[in-house]
């Protein structure tokens, strides 16, 4: 086997040539709200607070089901009949509910003031809020604003709003010497596996953003390298281009190939010597595909559906296709950032329809007509499809567990794998 | 503004989602931007429905804003209507769409569409989700109920009014009560929202009066039924042996039928198992309740009468229920907490130290936090609460189900003397872990007492530990206090660590020794 056995398994149609299927209609899919979920997890002392409706609270707690926390760090000011009558009005209430809440938590360094579709519609200008509050509760508290509106951001490009902005708060880095971000949030245990490869492959500054505490904020500027772990994070990545920082574009790291080629960017542009590198990522990589291999057998030769959900679409599409021999009949996805993705979706074979946006309808009626072995979408269309019969693995799932890099690469084959082993074990 | 960390009710189109997906042939469009549909998974994944609610949603974007959402919302309404071809359509609006006035009442007019459209106006910065599906349903009551020609009929019929979907166990409910009309004698007409159709709903004036079970939901429309057709309302909701008896004679009285056959049902094993020696260790137990209005009121009733708890607080999260609520309050002698403020009710919930509580999901999760046992018996409710087994809480066999479900986490039952005696057996401890398990050392750690908190249904994020009042309070423990504390068996430890704490805080003591805990113990002791 070669160093680097990166060479797709299938002919690949460029994608430039390829047609992008794009719908317009019903979208079946969360808005940028959603990323609190994961995002108040990894900040540690970051508090997001919705400006918003009913409807907004009831919708964070419904899509993540995280009701056992005492007080989460989140929360919603929900905005009544009055508060929309005038916008100074508006201002003092914000000022008055933010003042109550750092009275209950304060222990929080950063909070975010999360713009919502109401707030945007009556244009609530949250940033200038974020500026007021700042200097009147700083240095020890750092005030952000981000929208998270449906109008506006779809699911996981919450995160990516919140990334934009929250970079605004890190320094630049004065040093002459080139140094490592990872951009995206991972979990915990993700980052620290990577750290250690970084730190075995001998790379001397390498940090991850967003922090786990707002107070470890890594420096960035032109002298930085970043990585994407997320595909979803393209405003953020114009931001550190626009600091000068450059992007080490590469697959994004799910299974073996994928982590392979994402590391190996980074190997390459800090000048690792290849032979290290492949020293360094052997052992991991070598239980990624043995951990991959178990549940290939059960995946090889199946087709497989992706309903727009994370953006996540193409790298795993590229991933179920290339590691374990899936059958890829339609990628859904609710923006196809071509820049970043495109080294997936060309890996892709040529029958496979590249959708973009969304007519739900209709795509359920070309889901149906295809009959795949295994559908991924979103937990409102998951229920409705197996009780028709089909297979199906919810896509949040696969946002809210950890499946990055070589040592999740089996239980990101075993999400795809048990909704069919379960179809096979059922008789009832 | 409000501050809102958790909610007890959505907004009110998620009311007249839950009456639109309850009922047949019936289509809801709402103008919303995208984002909204996170409400169908209420639908498919809580109630694990095998349909999408019957629900097309504009999604519109910002970009959209700009241009016209008024055509998008055209356009949604006639493709909705031609691919689902509905008996009628329900249009409206979200918050934001409510925002920006597009009128989806008046567009949908404008398309000439050959089925009748129900517009419906539910202020989404004024109401909440009891209210919105209160609405929809009178919206469309008064839409189609129309004045008939009573069919001829040996037998009274009535209408059962008030299930809709995500009901708490309004399934079973409706199943059991049907049950129960029937032996009483009476024949059920048309039930809606469950299951009922546009054109069913022509037909409820071809009854002699209503149920009304769940009157958060159906209050409005039985009342205004009153008055078009002069239909009286069963206002008794049948939850409890009591009340179930109360309910069989106020329609015997209203038909003059014998409620013999009824009141003699085979299947009220309630009363004697509350009767039943075991059970003493019941009395007095101390049982907080929270949810919606009319469910807590019957819990109360059921808990004091029918259980011999007492009911040490109760309250509820619907402003529009809490004149009965404050009455109820009144009747077990203790305060109505009327708030949909969930960290008000967790606060009550401290300071009362219930036993049990008897609550909505969330107060499931007050619960499992501090360690007190805890059954659901309203919504909001979450995936566990939606069993495949036939579970009601109305009627007979509802009664049989409170005991089981109330008692079961109390978890002890006869063995709770047997704790006493063995509490200090070298086996039966806390580290000890469970026998039955065979796993040696499999226990809690012996220091700590905070309970393990268990990821919730859906799962998805890592629990987060309660911060530390002790440390804020000033308060510390002597090393003999401790050691004493260990001495308590580990399943009310956390209880009578509280207990003390908060009698050592009420009387201003800020160590804790050896005979605070016993002064702790009989204060709590009343």
């Amino acid at each position: 086997m070669t160093v680097l056995d990166l060479t797709p398994r299938t002919a690949i149609q460029p994608a430039a040539r390829r047609t992008v299927l794009r719908e317009r209609g019903q979208r079946e899919v969360f808005c940028g709200l959603t990323g609190i979920v994961w995002l108040h997890r990894k900040i540690q002392d970051a508090f997001f607070l919705v400006v918003g409706s009913r409807t907004c609270a009831h919708l964070i707690q419904s899509a993540a089901g995280v009701m056992v926390f005492a007080e989460p760090r989140f929360a919603t000011a929900i905005m009544e009949e009055r508060d929309l009558a005038g916008m100074a009005d508006a201002n003092e209430e914000l000022d008055r509910v933010v003042s109550e809440l750092l009275a209950r938590r304060p222990d929080i360094r950063v909070l975010f003031l999360v713009g919502s579709c109401p707030s945007e519609v009556i244009k609530l200008d949250l940033s200038r809020a974020a500026q007021r509050l700042s200097g009147r509760y700083g240095p020890n508290l750092r005030v952000v604003n981000y929208s998270g509106s449906g109008i506006e951001t779809t699911f996981t490009q919450g995160e990516d709003a919140c990334l934009a902005a929250l970079l605004d708060e890190v320094p630049v880095d004065p040093s002459t010497e080139a140094s490592l971000v990872v951009v995206g949030t991972l979990p915990d245990i993700v980052e620290d596996q990577f750290q250690r490869l970084f730190d075995a492959m001998g790379l001397p500054r390498v940090a991850f953003f967003p922090p786990r505490r707002s107070t470890q904020m890594p420096a960035i500027g032109p002298n930085t390298r970043f990585l994407l772990a997320q595909p979803f994070l393209g405003e953020t990545t114009q931001k550190l281009e626009g600091r000068g920082a450059q992007r080490l574009a590469a697959l994004f790291p799910f299974g073996a190939n994928g982590t392979t080629a994402w590391l190996r960017a980074a190997a390459e542009a800090f000048g690792v010597d290849m032979a290290r590198f492949e020293a360094v990522i052997a052992p991991a990589r070598d239980r990624a595909r043995r951990s991959l291999e178990r549940h290939r057998g059960k995946l090889a030769g199946k087709s497989i559906f992706f309903f727009p959900d994370s953006q996540l679409e193409p790298s795993l599409a590229r991933f179920v296709a290339e590691e374990l021999d899936m059958r890829v009949l339609e990628v859904g996805t609710p923006y196809l950032n071509r820049t970043l993705v495109g080294c997936e979706t060309d890996r892709l074979s040529a029958d496979v329809v590249l959708s973009e946006g969304q007519d739900v309808d209709r795509q359920l009626d070309r889901c149906r007509a295809a009959r795949p072995d295994l559908t991924v979408c979103g937990l409102g269309l998951a229920n409705p499809l197996e009780a028709e019969g089909l297979a199906t693995k919810w896509s949040i799932e696969l946002v809210f567990s950890p499946i990055h890099g070589f040592d999740q690469a089996g239980d990101l084959a075993g999400l795809f794998a048990r909704p069919i082993t379960r179809h096979d074990l059922l008789r009832v | 503004m409000k501050l809102s960390v958790w909610t007890y009710e959505g907004p009110p189109h998620v009311g007249a989602m839950r009456v639109a997906t309850a009922m047949r042939d019936v289509h809801y469009l709402l103008h919303a931007p995208q984002g909204d549909t996170y409400a169908d998974l209420l639908f498919t994944m809580i109630e694990r429905r095998n349909a999408r609610p019957p629900v097309t949603y504009t999604t519109f974007q910002a970009r959209d804003l700009g241009t016209d959402t008024a055509d998008l919302f055209k356009e949604a309404a006639t493709a909705a209507y031609e691919r689902f071809q509905p008996q009628a359509m329900l249009v409206g609006a979200s918050c934001t769409a409510e925002l920006i006035q597009d009128d989806p009442g008046g567009l949908a007019k404008t398309l000439g569409l050959p089925i009748p459209v129900v517009p419906l106006e539910l202020p989404s910065y004024q109401k909440k989700e009891h209210w919105g599906a209160a609405e929809t349903f009178f919206q469309l009551v008064r839409t189609f109920a129309a004045r008939v020609e009573r069919t001829p009929a040996a037998r009274p019929r009535c209408n059962i009014l008030g299930p809709v979907a995500l009901g708490f166990r309004h399934r079973d409910d409706l199943i059991e009560i049907t049950r129960l009309l029937e032996t009483i004698g009476v024949d059920v007409n048309v039930t809606a929202p469950l299951g009922a159709s546009p054109a069913d709903l022509t037909r409820l004036g071809d009854a002699d009066f209503n149920v009304v079970l769940y009157p958060e939901i159906a209050g409005v429309t039985a009342a205004w039924l009153e008055k078009a057709f002069g239909q009286p309302s069963v206002k008794t909701v049948p939850i409890g042996t009591g009340a179930t008896r109360d309910f069989i004679a106020e329609i015997c009285a209203l038909t003059g039928l014998d409620p013999a056959a009824a009141l003699a049902a085979s299947h009220q094993h309630q009363p004697w198992w509350s009767r039943s020696v075991d059970s003493n260790y019941l009395t007095g137990k101390r049982v907080f309740i929270f949810g919606d209005g009319t469910h807590v009121v019957c819990a109360a009733r059921v808990a004091a009468e029918e259980m011999g708890f007492e009911v040490v607080g109760l309250g509820c999260y619907n402003r529009e229920f809490a004149r009965e609520v404050r009455a109820a309050a009144e009747r077990h002698g203790c305060e109505a907490l009327i708030t949909d403020d969930y960290l008000e009710v967790e606060q009550r919930i401290t300071e009362l130290q219930p036993e049990l509580i008897l609550g909505t999901q969330m107060e499931r999760h007050i619960a499992k936090r501090q360690n007190i046992a805890c059954a659901v018996i309203s919504a909001p409710a979450h995936v566990q609460d939606f069993p495949a087994r036939y579970s009601p809480q109305m009627g007979f066999e509802g009664a049989n189900v409170l005991f089981d479900t109330w008692v079961h986490p109390l978890v002890m039952g006869l063995e709770e003397h047997l704790l006493a005696m063995f509490r200090d057996d070298f086996e039966f401890n806390d580290t000890a872990g469970p026998s039955h398990l065979g796993q040696a050392g499999g226990g809690r750690p012996a220091h700590s007492p905070e309970p393990e908190l268990a990821a919730d249904s859906l799962g998805f994020a890592p629990a987060e530990p309660a911060a530390d009042s002790r440390v804020a309070a000033g308060l510390s423990w002597t090393p003999e206090a401790e050691k004493e504390l260990i001495k308590i068996p580990f399943f009310v430890r956390g209880k009578a660590r509280r207990n003390t704490e908060v009698y050592a805080r009420q009387s201003g003591v800020s160590r804790i020794e050896i005979e605070t805990i016993y002064d702790a113990r009989s204060h709590f002791a009343r």
